[in-house]
């Protein structure tokens, strides 16, 4: 495989990667900022926002500190596992992780709150457990949110630039990504290699939102009531 | 016996409200709580399923304590055998009329399904969804689906007041014929005085959150004790002065009645009111229909 495709890979690889951690994460994280009252709840909301508005290379600056093989946590980690997390591919999907955190929780967090609680109540006197109504009844009916939240990780994922750059250093074969490498591709005025690059992306991006639309429609079961 | 003793300091529109709910009933009977929005006899509802936490007090029901605030019981609606119908279906909108009613119970039991079904007459329908059922469908899901579980205590949360009258009057036969075949304990909440006549053996007036009255509902809706023969329970449509007398007009359910009254009984009266028309000795004409 040439440096193109294996660019590409690492891409997808990580987006793909980030999205499965995200939702497993994400999903109980929304859930419970959705549905439970607890102290600091604001500031633990404030938090998972917190990279939506924080400019990436802020984030991928204190992530370095916090990390980096000086680092306690840093340290403590590659004894532990043996994984470097800066400048290793480990390294960028964690920064990513952190990075996306909010376009997953975000579109779920929206879709728990507007479902009708009393469809939720009706299921806790039909003698339904919370984790039964969370999987058999509001998840379904949120489907589209779901989705919603899916793709925007994913994309968003394909699409970093700053904490990819600043916590991978663009290591061809293990951090660089296309989003980076159609950066280099113009600097060096490798225009060719930059249109590869962007175009594929493009159709990507377009195909994926057409398909979501697409679902979305089909999903539909009427209003809630 | 069911005991409940609950109260609750509600934050209404009106402002703070104490609710108290201090009773001790029999199973097996059909109960109304009637009140105005903001009286609270929605709350009492929730209370007794489990969805709404009283501040103090005690529910129990047969030998089991569903809540005790000094013993600090407090069990999850999940485990109080309870069906609740909300006013607005609350159905679960992925599922099929089917599915809805055998997701509620705990071990399938396709032939109680069949009974449910028949009942509601939701046979021909029950592949489809929620969005593609009227009002008074879904509200028969709903029911069939509270009582799937088969619970002890059925618990109806205005179910009806949504529907035009028609409907309203097919489920409350309905309503009536599963309280009696299943045994049930039956609480509606309603502020429809005509319908609490027709289905409950008793009832609980609210106001603003304490009971004011209670007592077999015919008692406590008619202040004079007539031993009439037939009643008609209805709204006054119109007040027409004709020479020296004033024809009434009133709708009851779907028929308008007009009757003779005087001057006397005309000036208490105003469009909006509801009265009560009872005949005591009479010979009627009786049509077979």
């Amino acid at each position: 495989m040439n440096d193109f495709w294996i660019t590409l890979l690492i891409s997808f690889k990580l987006a793909f990667l980030t999205t499965i951690i995200l939702f497993i994460i994400g999903l109980p994280v929304a859930y419970i900022l959705s549905f439970k009252e607890f102290k600091f709840k604001s500031v633990v909301e404030a938090l998972t926002t917190l990279p939506l508005v924080l400019p990436p290379t802020v984030l991928g600056f204190y992530y370095l500190i916090a990390f980096s093989p000086d680092s306690v946590i840093g340290k403590f980690v590659d004894k532990l596992f043996g994984i470097k997390l800066v400048f290793s591919f480990e390294g960028i999907l964690l920064a990513s992780i952190i990075y996306s955190f909010p376009f997953m929780t975000q579109p779920l967090m929206s879709g728990f709150r507007s479902f009708p609680k009393n469809i939720i109540e009706a299921a806790y006197t039909l003698g339904k457990s919370k984790l039964e109504t969370l999987f058999r009844v509001i998840l379904p009916n949120i489907k589209s949110s779901v989705l919603t939240a899916i793709t925007l990780t994913f994309a968003h994922t394909i699409g970093e630039f700053g904490v990819v750059l600043m916590v991978g250093g663009s290591i061809p074969g293990e951090t660089k990504v296309a989003s980076i490498a159609i950066y280099e591709e113009v600097e060096s005025l490798n225009y060719h290699e930059a249109h590869k690059y962007a175009l594929i992306l493009l159709l990507i991006s377009l195909f994926t939102l057409i398909t979501l639309n697409l679902i979305n429609k089909k999903l539909d079961y009427g209003t809630y009531k | 016996m069911i005991t409940i003793n609950v109260q609750k300091t509600l934050l209404t529109s009106t402002g703070k409200v104490v609710l108290k709910f201090n009773e001790t009933l029999p199973e097996k009977r059909f109960f109304s709580i009637f009140g105005n929005s903001g009286s609270g006899k929605t709350t009492i509802l929730r209370m007794i399923a489990g969805l709404t936490k009283p501040d103090t007090g005690f529910i129990k029901v047969g030998d089991e304590i569903w809540f005790d605030s000094k013993k600090n019981i407090y069990l999850p609606p999940q485990k109080r055998k309870i069906g609740f119908v909300f006013q607005d279906y609350a159905l679960f909108p992925n599922m099929t009329v089917k599915q809805n009613i055998l997701f509620a119970m705990d071990k399938k039991d396709l032939e109680f399904l069949d009974y449910l079904l028949k009942i509601t007459q939701l046979k021909k329908l029950k592949d489809r969804y929620p969005y593609q059922l009227s009002g008074g469908q879904k509200q028969r899901v709903a029911l069939a689906r509270a009582i799937a579980r088969k619970p002890k205590i059925l618990l109806l949360d205005e179910p009806l007041s949504a529907l035009d009258i028609r409907t309203r009057h097919i489920l409350q036969d309905e309503i009536i014929t599963f309280h009696k075949e299943l045994n049930l304990t039956t609480f509606l909440v309603s502020h429809d005085y005509s319908e609490i006549i027709k289905m409950a053996d008793f009832v609980f007036v609210l106001e603003k959150g304490k009971i004011v009255k209670k007592g077999k509902p015919d008692e406590v809706f008619v202040q004079s004790k007539i031993s009439e023969k037939v009643k008609i329970v209805g709204e006054v449509l119109k007040i027409e002065k004709e020479d020296i007398i004033y024809i009434l007009t009133i709708s009851h359910y779907n028929d308008i009645i007009k009757v003779i009254i005087t001057e006397d009984e005309a000036k208490d009266l105003k469009v909006g009111d509801k009265v009560l028309i009872a005949v005591k000795a009479f010979n009627p004409i009786i049509f077979k229909i």
